[in-house]
């Protein structure tokens, strides 16, 4: 009877010990099964589209395994493939160098304003990211005071204008992401212990010196988790080439997009896609493994 | 407007014809909720039916419903016959409604369609108003006796300026690439029409077959404006914005839409056809195949060939009406656009516009590819 007993209860215990274990993967399942939908399948159907080749009529494609299209894809727009990241970069330098100020302001010198300023940082999210790019069209248009200022200043000619250019891509880059570069900074820089400094300066180092062995150093987290989130997106961006840019600033995103929906060649765009992605993937791990990443939150 | 409609509908549908009348509706109203289900979703391309800024609704629709009882869904999707067709065709080959009953798109366009089957074919019964297609767009190559397809308007495209940058106005290539002009050009993104105009100046027939190379004469011409920073954007119907604003002073664009602009901005602008030729086409009114909608369809296709309905929808888009007797009834809806070729082209004006021939699928693929790479999209 007791080993009866006994038996039972080694059963129930197992049947205790299995379900903790499946627990886990009980809780994972919602995201698994959300990644596997809109994540894992997606990327095989782009793979997939991305070696096949034209069938019987305009936007119908067979699976030929034509690895070719890779080559062909990046030789065709090796320009823009290349612009994609300069801009991006530009735009990450110029958005880490305006955030890093603002940050700093905001978490050391802000007093009761902080949470004012938080909200106007966050604010422009209130409004579509479209319609603040066509907002930057009539900003630097010709009926916009900047293009007036300039010319009044004869820093530009009558014939020179500011839409259409790099310059106005590049800038529309910047301002768009630059919430993503100025919170992430002032997470960091909001949580560096002030005694910190404090101590730099007991042990005689001048403002100077204490911001760049003390301030900076702490800060990185946010530098890095700032630079990823304004980099990635703006590399793959569109919009703000297609609006404020002209057929000579035209970004990675713009070809990806006219080859799906203008030439019809889905191959062609799956294959750029699938490079973009792993373009940045490879640029971001060399990045992080550089820079760290134990601290980053 | 589209949206308003489709919400009040829905509402009475939901809630059933009894407690329609117990909101006070009246006969009318129940008779149009009654019929809800079959709306017609009519997707057309934007200013492009007679719109009444005071009532916020498309007078000629209105008229329709009352007189029908059937109540239409108007929608402003389309903006460019690749992007839409686009969105669409994976729903298309399923054989699935997508969600439109009549769509509105470009000739060489809706030949795609055609060939692919994708587009019902009309009742006549269904459309005795058809007799009053002028004659020369029945029989056009995308639909011989027009079983598939008809006309909703023609379109040119030409040269539009500012008046103030440009008071002469702009009659030749020569006049839009003008120095004064440059980085303030604008072409359009509909290659058949941009690239259509520089072959006709360069002397090219674009309605007969010609070779890849006299193409390409015309995408090197284009890519040299481009780069050589003369052309500002490559862009749709967009263009418009610029020439309010200014950002643009000179460019290849659309018939309608000048006239358009120019009656909301105090006549700036001025529209020409190019001396070496403009390009026609027509935009035409399809049938998905697959569309649930198919008769009540028919009846707003029908209703749209009554010539006093044609007119007053003509005097609002500026287009070219391509009903036959719209003229003699523009005399009541608005006198002043009678002799508006733009509207109703004469002999001389037609002499001068050209259809840009049908090319096979091989050189469709291989001249898109070739357009969107001089506009840096490739």
């Amino acid at each position: 009877m007791s080993t009866a007993l006994l038996h039972t209860g080694t059963h129930e215990k197992k049947a205790v010990l299995s379900k903790k274990k499946l627990l886990p993967y009980w809780l994972l399942a919602p995201g698994i099964i959300w990644l596997v939908i809109f994540f894992l399948v997606p990327i095989y159907q782009l793979i997939s589209t991305s070696t096949q080749t034209q069938g019987y009529g305009i936007g119908t494609y067979v699976q030929t395994y034509r690895f070719a299209n890779f080559i062909d894809a990046i030789t065709s727009s090796k320009a823009q493939l290349i612009r994609s990241f300069e801009y991006a970069f530009l735009a990450t330098l110029f958005a880490l160098i305006i955030s890093y100020p603002l940050a700093y302001a905001v978490a050391f010198k802000s007093g009761r304003w902080k949470n004012t300023l938080l909200v106007l940082i966050v604010a422009p999210f209130f409004c579509s990211f479209l319609l603040r790019t066509v907002a930057w069209e009539q900003i630097l248009g010709e009926q916009g005071l900047v293009i007036k200022v300039l010319r009044f200043a004869h820093i530009l000619g009558a014939q020179d204008h500011l839409t259409a250019t790099p310059f106005a891509v590049v800038a529309g880059l910047t301002y768009n992401f630059l919430p993503f570069m100025t919170l992430p900074l002032y997470a960091s820089l909001e949580r560096i212990d002030i005694r910190m400094m404090e101590a730099s300066g007991d042990l005689y180092a001048n403002a100077l010196t204490t911001f760049r062995k003390v301030t900076v150093p702490l800060s990185m987290p946010g530098v890095v988790a700032g630079t990823l989130l304004t980099f990635i997106p703006a590399a793959g961006d569109y919009i703000n080439a297609e609006l404020l840019g002209n057929p000579g600033t035209k970004m990675i995103g713009n070809v990806i997009e006219a080859r799906y929906l203008e030439i019809v060649d889905y191959p062609g765009a799956a294959a750029l896609s699938l490079i973009l992605m792993v373009t940045i993937l490879i640029l971001v791990m060399a990045y992080v493994k550089r820079a760290g990443t134990e601290e980053l939150v | 407007m589209a949206i308003e409609i489709s919400r009040r509908n829905l509402i009475k549908a939901a809630g059933g014809l009894g407690a329609a009348s117990l909101l006070g509706l009246s006969n009318e109203e129940i008779a149009q909720a009654a019929s809800t289900k079959n709306a017609v979703r009519f997707a057309n391309w934007s200013l492009y039916l007679d719109y009444d800024n005071k009532t916020k609704s498309y007078p000629t629709l209105v008229d329709f419903t009352k007189k029908t009882g059937i109540p239409v869904n108007y929608m402003e999707v389309v903006d460019d016959n690749d992007t839409f067709t686009a969105k669409v065709t994976p729903q298309l080959r399923l054989k699935k409604d997508i969600g439109y009953d009549i769509v509105v798109l470009t000739e060489w366009m809706a030949a795609r369609w055609i060939n692919g089957k994708y587009v019902a074919k009309f009742d006549d019964t269904k459309i005795p108003n058809k007799k009053n297609v002028l004659p020369f767009l029945l029989n056009r190559p995308l639909d011989p006796g027009r079983h598939y397809s008809l006309p909703w308007a023609g379109v040119i495209a030409g040269f539009a300026w500012s008046n103030q940058k440009n008071p002469k106005g702009i009659h030749t290539m020569e006049q839009l690439f003008a120095p004064a002009n440059k980085g303030k050009i604008e072409v359009l993104s509909e290659m058949r029409d941009t690239i259509g105009l520089i072959m006709l100046w360069q002397g090219v027939d674009i309605t007969k077959p010609f070779s890849g190379d006299k193409f390409m004469n015309a995408i090197d011409f284009l890519q040299k404006m481009i780069h050589d920073g003369y052309i500002r954007q490559v862009k749709g119907q967009s263009y418009q914005e610029d020439l309010i604003s200014g950002d643009a002073v000179a460019v290849i664009g659309w018939s309608g839409d000048i006239n358009q602009l120019n009656a909301q901005n105090s006549n700036r602008f001025g529209f020409a056809i190019p001396e070496s030729g403009g390009t026609f086409s027509t935009d035409n009114m399809m049938i998905p195949a697959l569309s649930p909608n198919k008769v009540n369809a028919e009846a707003v296709i029908n209703y749209y060939y009554d010539p006093m309905v044609a007119a007053r929808v003509a005097n609002y888009i500026n287009y070219i009406c391509p009903v036959a007797g719209a003229q003699q009834a523009m005399e009541k809806v608005n006198p002043a656009q009678v002799s508006n070729k733009l509207i109703f082209p004469d002999d001389a004006m037609w002499k001068n516009l050209k259809v840009f021939r049908d090319l096979s699928q091989a050189e469709q693929i291989s001249f898109s590819t070739e357009f969107q790479k001089a506009s840096g999209n490739a």
